[in-house]
């Protein structure tokens, strides 16, 4: 095999030694002291303020959907700071390494940080929004209580945490992989990726996959077993039903990932021969591998905003949802052919005209049920009384900025064409393109449309329009000049460029992404000032958007238990229903309310899984063992714990629920 | 006025189910570990296919016909199917309310597993002895993989069989014990499904070519 230079390795700390501790690279000498300062701040106020008894017993060991969804939509806006600041050090890099000048970055720091920005904005940022998003809405829309399976939902957030950890660690111990997000060999085999950059995507992936695939099951077994009375699949909010078709897909493709990562895993740990260059490997066997789960991936990241642009559409033009069933149906068909589309990442793989127009086909035909949602969304808003308030006014954008989005992914579509554009810069502005105008537009519009759900108070809307207008000028700035570029013939993933005409352009994207900058900086200003001035925003109602659906109907923040009874549902709008023909609210006879408990274990086998992770990673075979001995054992040890839960006393849901009461009276409801 | 419009117009207005009845505690358990069993699958379709792909490729080593005693494979298959019919009998020892029978049962199960696992075991072993490792070749790589992660599930289902028989040794036939009974069975059963398919396509499909 390939000769390589194999580090000194320990028996006792592996090839970890203080070698590893990037102590020559200022920038990132710098960026840890910030973050070490910033950390003990953190844990000394929380110390301060006696605060980690509340966080343990109240947080991290919750059951409770709601609370879990909120951890994760934490994860995601921390890890979007740091994808963002990758996003940054590009552009900067690529504007300034004209003429001669090498930029700020070298290429081994370089290459790490295209990587991490991929890959953290995946799965460490957008996974944890939308998962968190649909842990949060999807049981109050369905009038459930909780989950199927609470513990695992616990687990399932504490292991995607874990994997973040694990990746933000190989920013001060070792490296990050320098191969691309999706790390194709024989790139990212042993003999060209020694080190363990490589090492820490796979197993930050693999940890956080065991996660995303356990809510996955979850969400699904939760849609199909806890829905109200009353409430037929196609009677299902569609938020619900988009949902249930992306969690569909993630049961239907992580499982791929987990395989397809394993064998890269044995390549470079066994020696094994799955993707190598000899010995009969075959390295487009990865290739066409990772896709299959890379494909459906991008569709259960817009799948669920798909169904928030369709509930904020709905509310905030005042009217049902036109064309319910075709919505649904184009989801549905959106959902199958997704899996059918792989191969068109890679035409030029050489497969030949057969396949490839089978491929080109399939993806153009996507491009009908994604048309018929946003006609959808306009015939909604046909005749409505809009009104323009910030998740509709994110709404709006979407449609503008993502059909430009599409319409470039049709291009790409064609083999061609492709040939031509494949690993261009036009590439990387299509998926940014769909990518922030659908999934980072659409989460927008559901944090502003739900967070008087989740915390009884509305977002201000000052900073909220601020934050709008800089992201989108300044994604327009940022992204059109990539299309030009691209179709020009820069490729990606460039460090340093040798035509001065191309400058300008990266001037004006980097202008763009400073611009996105403010964007972000305002977003952070609204949650501070909206939490500051959360007396004057408050909403007594629970209902602040006159909504259509059931989360509408209960106190905002809900209760620990959500609906004291259970909603009985007659009509698509059930909330609406309930408005419009007078319900009265059940004020006496209240019941005890069965809920599972807190636990402890889910942080536990996740914290051991992240040492498990840093020890593979650095080849440490004695704390590998232990720590996976204590996984295993930690796991056996809490199936014999068979108290799961307990009771909420009928007093305790009737004084929530006499105080809610008055609660409405005062807001004159 | 008509009693019949009445009620129609009473059950119209019920917005609330004001006479729940609590769900029976895991009454979803067994959808949810069926759609894990499902994703599970697939993980075992992509190995399929790495070794359907590259199963071809001896890279001038050993092929099929060179490595697998078949006499030795089907002693190790009827290994795994008996395991399979002996958990079928514990599920029935279950069904009649007897802790002793499906503890026993367990056990003869978790033994069938075992010496399958021995099988196996001695099966590789002996083919690493000859030269043909997992690095040998695309082949060998996918052939080890595939044979192994099925033996790694087996292992892993015979540490919960252990489990099992303590929990129920412990608390009886309680109805959270009835259902771990019942979702390692369809693990145990899935397991053997797989292996049915390692069989044809590996071994019986290898000596044809």
């Amino acid at each position: 095999m390939t000769p390589h230079s194999a580090p000194e390795t320990s028996p006792l700390l592996g090839k970890l030694s203080l070698g590893a501790l990037p102590l020559h690279e200022p920038i990132l000498v710098v960026t840890f002291i910030i973050v070490a300062i910033g950390g003990l701040a953190l844990v000394g106020a929380i110390t301060k303020y006696r605060l980690w008894g509340y966080l343990w017993k109240e947080w991290f060991t919750t059951v409770d959907h709601k609370r879990i969804g909120i951890m994760y939509m934490i994860l995601g806006l921390i890890m979007f700071l740091r994808g963002f600041s990758d996003a940054i050090m590009m552009r900067l890099q690529q504007a300034m390494a004209f003429g001669g000048s090498e930029g700020y970055l070298p290429a081994h720091h370089y290459d790490q940080v295209f990587t991490a920005h991929g890959v953290i904005m995946i799965f460490f940022v957008a996974m944890p929004f939308i998962t968190g998003l649909m842990n949060y809405i999807v049981p109050l829309q369905i009038g459930a209580r909780d989950v199927s399976f609470p513990f695992l939902n616990n687990f399932s957030f504490w292991m995607t945490a874990a994997g973040a950890v694990l990746c933000m660690i190989s920013l001060f111990v070792g490296e990050f992989a320098q191969t691309g997000w999706l790390a194709y060999p024989p790139l990212s085999g042993i003999a060209y990726s020694p080190n363990v950059g490589v090492d820490y995507y796979i197993w930050s992936l693999q940890i956080a996959g065991v996660g995303t695939t356990l809510s996955g099951i979850n969400l699904i077994v939760t849609i199909l077993k806890l829905r109200a009375p009353g409430m037929r699949l196609m009677k299902m909010p569609v938020f619900t039903w988009t949902s249930l078709c992306a969690n569909i897909l993630i049961v239907a493709t992580f499982p791929v990932l987990t395989a397809t990562l394993a064998l890269l895993t044995l390549d470079r740990y066994a020696g094994t021969n799955f993707f190598t260059n000899d010995f009969g490997g075959s390295p487009m066997m990865y290739v066409n591998l990772i896709w299959i789960w890379g494909h459906p991936e991008v569709y259960i990241l817009i799948l669920p905003l798909f169904g928030v642009f369709s509930e904020v559409t709905s509310t905030f033009s005042g009217k049902r949802l036109f064309g319910y069933t075709s919505m649904v149906y184009a989801t549905v068909c959106i959902t199958i052919l997704s899996y059918i589309v792989w191969l068109h990442h890679f035409f030029t793989m050489g497969s030949g005209a057969s396949v490839n127009s089978f491929f080109g086909i399939t993806t153009m035909v996507i491009s009908i049920p994604t048309g018929a949602k946003l006609f959808n969304w306009l015939f909604t808003m046909y005749r409505g009384r809009i009104r323009f308030e910030l998740p509709m006014m994110w709404t709006v954008a979407f449609m503008l900025t993502f059909v430009v989005g599409g319409m470039t992914g049709v291009l790409l579509a064609v083999p061609p064409a492709d040939f031509v554009l494949h690993n261009s810069l036009f590439l990387v502005a299509h998926f940014h393109n769909v990518i922030i105008g659908g999934v980072l537009f659409g989460l927008f519009a559901a944090i502003n449309y739900w967070w008087p759900k989740a915390f009884g108070f509305k977002l201000d809307i000052f900073w909220g329009k601020i934050s709008f207008w800089c992201w989108v000028v300044g994604f327009w700035l940022a992204f059109m000049p990539l299309y030009i570029l691209g179709l020009m013939g820069v490729t990606r993933r460039m460090r340093v460029f040798d035509d001065p005409s191309l400058q300008i352009w990266f001037l004006v994207a980097g202008v763009g992404a400073a611009v996105i900058a403010v964007g972000i900086a305002a977003m952070l200003i609204q949650f501070a000032v909206s939490i500051w001035r959360r007396d004057q925003l408050r909403d007594e109602t629970g209902d602040p958007w006159d909504g259509r659906t059931l989360e509408w109907a209960t106190s905002s923040p809900p209760p620990d238990y959500n609906f004291a009874f259970t909603p009985v549902i007659h009509d698509l709008d059930a909330w609406h229903d309930m408005k419009r023909r007078g319900h009265e609210r059940p004020v006496t006879g209240f019941r005890v309310i069965h809920m599972p408990s807190n636990t402890g274990a889910g942080i536990i086998l996740a914290g051991i899984s992240l040492v498990l992770g840093f020890a593979l990673v650095w080849h440490i075979w004695w704390l590998v063992g232990a720590s996976f001995a204590g996984l295993v054992g930690a796991a056996i040890i809490h199936t014999f714990n068979y108290k799961r839960d307990f009771d909420i006393p009928a007093a305790t849901v009737a004084a929530v629920e006499e105080a809610r009461t008055r609660q409405l009276a005062a807001a004159g409801a | 006025m008509n009693t019949k419009t009445l009620a129609a117009a009473d059950e119209e207005l019920r917005f609330y189910d004001l006479d729940e009845h609590a769900h029976p505690e895991g009454h979803s358990t067994m959808l949810g570990f069926w759609i894990y069993l499902m994703s599970d699958c697939l993980i075992f379709a992509i190995l399929f296919a790495c070794y359907a792909v590259l199963g071809g490729n001896y890279a001038a080593g050993p092929a099929p016909k060179d490595l697998f005693d078949l006499p030795l494979v089907a002693l190790n298959t009827a290994m795994l199917l008996f395991s399979s019919i002996t958990y079928g009998f514990a599920v029935l020892q279950m069904q009649q309310g007897k802790v002793r029978g499906t503890q026993a049962w367990l056990a003869v199960t978790a033994l069938f597993g075992a010496a399958f696992l021995a099988i196996e075991f001695y099966e590789f072993q002996h083919l690493i002895h000859i030269g043909a490792t997992p690095q040998r070749s695309a082949f060998l790589s996918a052939f080890f993989t595939l044979v192994g992660t099925h033996g790694l599930h087996v292992t892993f289902g015979i540490v919960w069989l252990l489990t099992l028989m303590v929990q129920l040794g412990r608390h009886g036939l309680i109805a959270a014990n009835k259902r771990r009974v019942m979702c390692l069975s369809m693990f145990w059963h899935f397991l053997d499904v797989v292996w049915i398919g390692v069989f044809t396509i590996v071994y019986l499909m290898g000596m044809l070519q």
